[in-house]
């Protein structure tokens, strides 16, 4: 049926045509919008048979959600930013167990400088923790990647993190095309675990394990994600059939066919390369875009196929690695190993800062000259950049940056809700 | 009064040989069906309080529940010495995630095994999660405050041996004052652990109005399985604390770990009582008070107390501890002191 619902309501609904038994979570904008809407779902007893639970910390809420998945029911929760990062030992917990948790998460900056806004940090940080991770580009695809996102974690016995953009899809009013619960029952089968807490049948999870055997459950979680590289087009196509509409798979082109200039993204972002790119085409420029959907397992064969005939490759991440540079940039050039292709990171958009038309066209222009450095940070306000050095050189007791350079920028004001 | 000892007249002392005993009264432990459910083959050390403690009380729920029974456990001395992998000594579905979330775990478990209820999937089945003091009164105390105020269905239950004795004896905030620790060490003006520090959990529990609450000790085996049955007929969030005594930590011999829980008791140190909602419904009586010397000269973390000059104020601070304990929770049995 075709809804023209906010993101995360969209996703609350798809959550809640899952037959979800356990949802725990605490309030973290912007994810709160999704766990009010299945909340109210629950407790109006729209859903039937599922547990609320309003924990008191993002850590009891992964902690929660690791106790009811190993006791056999079929358990979300979602979170963003600090709150991720909160419960991050609970995270890597849930992956080592082998725990089928889904978990949206409504990407957002980590401080400090405390910000609210989208960019992808949180869960990049994540990106060693054994979870899936899935970067939806629309709405459409949060909310179907959601109903993917069981199917994958229950068949595999790993969980899986659904990454949207914060406020950019979560509080974005647009149609989407919601599926029936005969649909989704019909592509859902009901959550058999591999291991259960069952009186009936007594086991032990979570034991001490020494160097006899860590390695091996260890690789044994890398296999799975290996594993995941097939089933992830598979369910996608499963989706495909049951549902008429593409979402999910691990990497989507744009315009890829003869394309010199390749831009690589993840998310929301993708749209406004399109746009973009269209633009460029029109004027006769071989460029295109290729997007990342699966973060993690990260499919190199994928990547590198769809790279192979372009002379340059410009990833545009919304985060990066302090001190380096690129993370996603990092991991493409592992994938074109051998080939011979220019490569330029550029880190866009964080803390929610616009990335227009017009600041795409301008760089994608530059890159097709091969005019860019090895590493842009996009947009970057270097008067202001520049006036904090000199003031740090000028004084010993310089003050706090940020709140020197919100000085600078005319402005103290402080987002008002965090 | 909820529950009566039975009196062994013949020696005075309450532990009556089952025997003498109708069959519904004598203890779980000497039950020919006792799950075992902390089976023998576990690597606790000679004497571990935790250990016995687990023992009674996971098969004192186990018997509660028909053996309809899950049990959650925080990263600690228990959690390690019987799960050395691929061995496990638990006869019980038992999960084991973080040093600091097992309250939070256990309330996942008890919202699934609700769900399963009512969806026909399975039985009643009845969650226990347990601790040391560290998993308890430090790092999971926000998991566990969590748990007792949206009153969810869990048995948690802490065995408190007063201090980190899993990575080599540190201190906890369940460690008594003027002990020594590996970071509270008998030098410098104020030896040991600091007075004016550290909380008494089963209060807190209590502050959170949460159905039940009791503390025990190992000594007194029927007092510890009253409790934990009785717990298990509430629903909502209940909580057990148990005196553990911890040989290596606390530098005492093997042999005296149940010695050493009655002289807790005895001398007022560790207040043995019951509460439901926020209030005190039963103390169990201090059958004949000592002072705290008896049950400090023992252990060698208080050794630094009794050398050439003994710390006198030292000693008559913890004395005042004791006696705040007997005003407060009203252990003194009148009669019988």
């Amino acid at each position: 049926m075709l809804k023209q619902i906010e993101g995360s309501h969209a996703v609350a609904e798809a959550v809640a045509l899952c037959r979800p038994e356990v949802i725990c979570a605490y309030p973290i904008s912007p994810q709160t919008h999704i766990v009010e809407g299945i909340g109210e779902m629950v407790k109006s007893g729209e859903v039937k048979n599922c547990e609320f639970i309003n924990v008191e910390s993002e850590f009891a809420a992964m902690s929660v959600a690791i106790g009811s998945s190993a006791a056999g029911a079929r358990t979300y929760t979602a979170t963003a930013s600090q709150g991720l990062l909160f419960m991050v030992e609970a995270v890597y917990n849930a992956s080592g167990l082998g725990l089928p948790i889904v978990m949206t998460v409504a990407n957002r900056a980590i401080g400090a400088p405390i910000n609210i806004w989208n960019d992808h940090s949180d869960s990049i940080s994540q990106r060693d923790s054994g979870w899936i991770q899935l970067f939806a580009e629309t709405n459409q695809e949060a909310l179907d990647l959601h109903i993917q996102a069981f199917k994958l974690a229950e068949e595999l016995s790993l969980p899986v993190m659904v990454c949207m953009d914060g406020f950019i899809l979560t509080h974005a009013y647009e149609r989407v095309d919601m599926p029936t619960q005969e649909q989704v029952d019909a592509f859902l089968p009901p959550y058999e675990p591999r291991q259960v807490l069952d009186p009936a049948d007594p086991v032990s999870i979570g034991a001490m394990v020494g160097p006899e055997a860590f390695a091996e459950v260890r690789y044994l979680e890398h296999e799975k994600q290996m594993r995941a590289l097939e089933l992830i087009p598979k369910i996608a196509d499963e989706f495909k059939a049951g549902f008429g509409r593409d979402s999910g798979g691990l990497v989507r082109g744009y315009r890829l066919d003869d394309a010199e200039t390749v831009i690589v993204a993840m998310g929301s972002l993708l749209g406004t390369i399109k746009d973009t790119i269209d633009e460029m085409r029109a004027a006769g420029v071989k460029i295109g875009v290729l997007g990342v959907i699966s973060f993690r397992p990260f499919p190199l064969a994928e990547v590198r196929a769809a790279l192979k005939g372009a002379k340059r490759v410009v990833v545009v991440e919304k985060t990066f690695a302090v001190g380096i540079g690129g993370i996603l940039a990092t991991d493409i050039r592992t994938a074109m190993d051998g080939i011979s292709i220019l490569d330029y990171t550029v880190v866009a958009g964080l803390g929610g800062r616009p990335i227009t038309k017009k600041s795409l066209h301008a760089l994608f222009d530059k890159a097709v000259r091969d005019d860019l450095p090895a590493l842009t940070f996009l947009d970057l306000d270097w008067n202001i950049v520049n006036k904090q050095l000199e003031r740090e050189r000028q004084k010993r007791r310089s003050g706090p940056v940020a709140e020197n350079i919100l000085r600078d920028v005319g402005s103290s004001h402080v987002a008002q809700h965090s | 009064m909820s529950f009566q000892p039975v009196k062994f007249y013949q020696t005075g002392t309450f532990t009556v040989g089952n025997r003498l005993l109708a069959p519904d009264q004598r203890s779980v432990q000497a039950n020919m069906e006792r799950t075992n459910s902390l089976n023998s083959g576990h690597r606790a050390c000679q004497g571990c309080g935790e250990a016995l403690g687990a023992r009674y009380a996971i098969d004192a729920a186990m018997h509660a529940t028909n053996n309809q029974l899950v049990a959650v456990n925080a990263t600690g001395c228990l959690e390690v010495f019987s799960t050395p992998y691929p061995e496990t000594s638990w006869q019980v579905p038992w999960i084991h995630s973080l040093f600091g979330n097992a309250a939070a775990v256990a309330t996942g478990v008890s919202a699934a095994l609700k769900v399963k209820r009512q969806k026909a999937e399975m039985g009643d089945v009845r969650v226990v999660a347990q601790g040391g003091d560290g998993g308890t009164t430090d790092i999971g105390f926000g998991c566990l405050s969590g748990m007792f105020e949206r009153n969810d269905d869990v048995l948690y239950i802490c065995y408190d041996n007063g201090g980190y004795m899993n990575t080599g004896i540190q201190r906890s905030s369940a460690t008594p004052p003027a002990a020594r620790t590996a970071t509270t060490m008998p030098v410098g003006p104020e030896p040991g652990n600091p007075f004016g520090q550290g909380k008494f959990v089963p209060a807190i529990a209590m502050a959170h109005e949460i159905p039940y609450v009791a503390t025990a000790t190992v000594a007194d085996l029927r007092d510890l399985e009253h409790k934990v049955r009785k717990a298990m007929t509430f629903r909502g969030a209940r909580y057990i604390h148990i005196l553990v005594p911890c040989p290596l930590g606390w530098g005492t011999a093997s042999h005296d770990t149940l010695k050493m829980s009655r002289l807790a008791k005895e001398t007022g140190l560790f207040p043995v009582f019951e509460a439901e909602r926020g209030e005190l419904t039963h103390s169990t009586k201090i059958r004949r008070l000592l002072p705290v010397e008896e049950y400090l000269r023992p252990q060698k973390r208080f050794a630094h107390l009794f050398g050439k000059s003994p710390a006198i104020d030292t000693i008559a601070r913890l004395q005042a501890i004791a006696d705040k304990n007997i005003r407060k929770y009203d252990l003194l049995d009148k009669e019988a002191n």
